[in-house]
């Protein structure tokens, strides 16, 4: 078992090792240990981009013991926000934490200068960071700290980009090129804090409880994920085969909803794979492989054959967030602008989302030329481009407004009714009904992920309010058990609560169904009250008014429906958090 | 005797599922985690240039077992070493004899070699490596 909790002080360099058994007893691991740990060291007031913020890394007791468990979950304020940040990462970063013999890592304070961190097993080293600021590529980065440090093959590199240190409020941070905490700006977070990355090494080793067990339903895990059509989706064609389907079913959001359907054949999942799939690649520990990479050759500018080739990560979510979203058809296009965020190390979700809205401003006149100083109009991907650097390098106030978020720029300029954000989180790729925008208003992290909203609107056709609210809640609730093991939600088919409860079994704990889902409510109920102590309120002006003008695959959603769920939500949730 | 061998190194996704299974294959001494393994999977500079897996190439004339002071490491019948880690000091001379890097140090200060015994075959879920008589 892995209970120790590592805290690092940037302020002094100083770190503190505490063996903490009574969080995985009552808390799992995770997000369940991972949400007290920050009731502990963070005040809820406090300046999200100042030294008082607080994160926390945090893996389970899943995490080195089974196929799939391969997520970290990452807690902090959001600064985009302004109130609960939390974001999982897959990678190799959480397999590297367990390895280091951390079932979690907080940070806090500020260093005077810049520094990465390096935690080494037991030891914690605090870097002379001055000569790699100012890098503009993650991936640079990643390639420098790669070649200075050791651990090769047992390690994560965790790091903020260029939009971190530049305080972009939708920063993320990149860990083995590919993966991303990328919601709610934890890479702000980073950069508020002087802080470029984290590199995590680690080889540590535990045995079973019991041996023969421990194989046997390591055995079964393993043949469920291959065998069974249980990852059948992400195994073919990945998260991008949602393109064509969403687009038929009017679900797909285009032009910032401005329109209902796209001409998306040339960014379909299918032609990605046909024609740019280059490579897959694994977060540690996942047979499945869903990390589908395209290969993009493009000649030179300016000197006829000379090539390159650059090899970019796509998945649904960017698809729609900087192809659908922002009227780009083009495949290359596309391929260019996920590269461009990538490099920033900016969440392509609120990149985009920012985009839609800035460009329907300029079109309505909000915002002058002036301001956006390019001509935004959707499909324009050159001019996106630019408008994604400035963001970045902030030269004007506008986009110094805007690299704070959608919500930031439209309350301040005009245009709030069509800034697609929940809570002041820009909105991720289902305009599929009620389900979905309900539950990225009362979802913990403002995320698709939360809840499944967008699935739920797929499968059941009427629901009532009230109806909906409480299966919205009920499967947050088991996510926190998911995401306390740590396991992948694209594996949440495999990990039933039966075989949860007894894969306990061989590593030495004991947990029956019964248990785990009041340990999910509890760590719901938890997050809810440090929400709520940040300043959350579900009501309708988290939520912006063209929800209510578009038509979804379930109609034109009233108002008078998500005021009867929020106020259902707020009675018997919400007032109940205390 | 058998031995480990690459099927089709391009097809690794850098999963780790083998070093897992290696530390996992010992019946005397199970070990959850990656620090017993005589594999590694890793990156090639970033995984933007994809993955690989590096393990013992099987030598005729292992450089590890001559250099080993303690006779933990001996020469195998068919290429590569066997390894008795009852006589084993942690002296890591072998680490710094394998050309291809293919010792890794334990979590416990002794070594991991791959001793060819295929287990990590069954878990690796895309075909980059097989057994194949040496």
């Amino acid at each position: 078992m892995i209970s120790r909790v590592l805290t690092i002080d940037l302020s002094d360099y100083t770190y503190e090792i505490q063996e903490r058994e009574d969080l995985v007893e009552k808390w799992i691991g995770g997000v369940g240990a991972g949400i007290q740990i920050l009731k502990e060291r963070l005040n809820p007031s406090a300046d999200p981009l100042s030294q008082k913020n607080v994160i926390v890394f945090s893996t389970g007791p899943f995490t080195p013991a089974y196929p799939y468990a391969s997520k970290t979950v990452a807690l902090f304020k959001s600064p985009l926000t302004g109130e609960l940040g939390e974001t999982h990462a897959g990678g190799r970063t959480a397999m590297a934490i367990a390895s280091a013999g951390y079932m979690s890592v907080a940070i806090e304070g500020k260093s005077e200068k810049p520094v990465y961190i390096v935690i080494d097993g037991d030891r914690v080293h605090f870097r002379d960071g001055r000569s790699i600021v100012g890098i503009r590529d993650s991936l640079i980065l990643g390639r420098i700290l790669a070649e200075i440090e050791g651990g090769r093959g047992i390690r994560s590199i965790i790091r903020a980009g260029y939009a971190g240190e530049k305080l972009v409020r939708y920063a993320c941070l990149t860990t083995e090129t590919y993966r991303h905490f990328g919601r709610l700006g934890l890479g702000a977070v980073f950069g508020s804090k002087n802080l470029l990355a984290v590199v995590v090494i680690g080889n540590k080793t535990y045995p079973p409880a019991d041996q023969k067990l421990y194989r046997e339903i390591y055995s079964e895990i393993y043949r469920i994920g291959v065998e069974s059509e249980a990852m059948k989706k992400y195994h073919l064609l990945g998260t991008a085969e949602n393109v064509l389907p969403l687009n038929e079913l009017g679900g797909l959001p285009v032009k910032n909803l401005t329109e209902r359907r796209f001409d998306c054949e040339d960014i379909s999942g299918e032609k990605f794979a046909d024609e740019n799939l280059g490579r897959r690649i694994a977060c540690s520990h996942c047979p499945t492989a869903c990390i589908h990479i395209a290969a993009l050759r493009e000649e030179y500018e300016d000197e006829r054959y000379f090539f390159k080739t650059v090899m970019i990560g796509y998945d649904y979510e960017l698809i729609y967030a900087l192809g659908s979203m922002i009227g780009v058809k083009n495949r290359r296009d596309l391929l260019k602008l996920i590269h461009r965020v990538e490099s920033f190390g900016l969440d392509a979700i609120s990149t985009g989302v920012c985009l839609a809205w800035a460009t329907e401003a300029f079109k309505r006149g909000f915002v002058s030329r002036e301001d956006t100083i390019v001509d935004l109009e959707f499909g324009n991907s050159a001019s996106y481009l630019k408008a994604i650097n400035w963001i970045v390098e902030q030269p004007n106030e506008f986009y110094s407004d805007l690299a704070k978020g959608a919500r930031y720029a439209a309350e301040k300029y005009g245009g709030t009714e069509f800034a697609m954000t929940f809570a002041g989180n820009e909105m991720p790729g289902y305009n599929t009904g009620y389900a979905s925008y309900i539950g990225l208003t009362i979802g913990l992290r403002h995320s698709h992920l939360d809840n499944g909203g967008y699935s739920l609107d797929q499968k059941v056709s009427s629901l009532s309010p009230q109806e909906t609210v409480d299966r919205l809640v009920k499967e947050e609730m088991w996510r926190q058990v998911l995401s306390s093991l740590v396991v992948c939600f694209f594996a949440r088919n495999v990990f039933r609560p039966e075989l949860v409860s007894r894969a306990f079994l061989p590593i030495g704990f004991q947990f029956t169904e019964d248990e785990l889902e009041k340990i999910g409510e509890r760590i719901y109920m938890e997050k809810l009250k440090l929400k709520k102590a940040m300043g959350y309120e579900p009501d309708l002006s988290q939520i912006p008014e063209r929800v209510f003008e578009v038509e979804t695959p379930h109609g034109r959603l009233e108002r008078e429906f998500f005021e009867d769920a929020l106020n259902y939500y707020r009675r018997t949730y919400f007032l109940k958090a205390d | 005797m058998k031995i480990l061998r690459l099927a089709d190194v391009e097809k690794c996704v850098g999963c780790s599922l083998c070093m897992l299974a290696c530390s996992r294959k010992n019946v005397k001494n199970q070990r959850i985690g990656l620090g017993h393994s005589g594999i590694r999977a890793v990156s090639l500079s970033g995984f933007e240039r994809g993955a690989t897996v590096i393990f013992c190439h099987a030598c005729l004339e292992p450089p590890c077992a001559e250099v080993c002071p303690s006779k933990a490491l001996k020469p195998r019948k068919g290429g590569g070493v066997t390894y008795n880690e009852r006589v084993c000091f942690s002296c890591h001379n072998c680490i710094s004899a394998c050309k291809i890097g293919a010792i890794f140090e334990r979590d416990d200060g002794k070594i991991a070699v791959c001793i060819h015994c295929g287990y990590c075959v069954d878990f690796c879920p895309h075909g980059v490596l097989e057994v194949v008589e040496a």
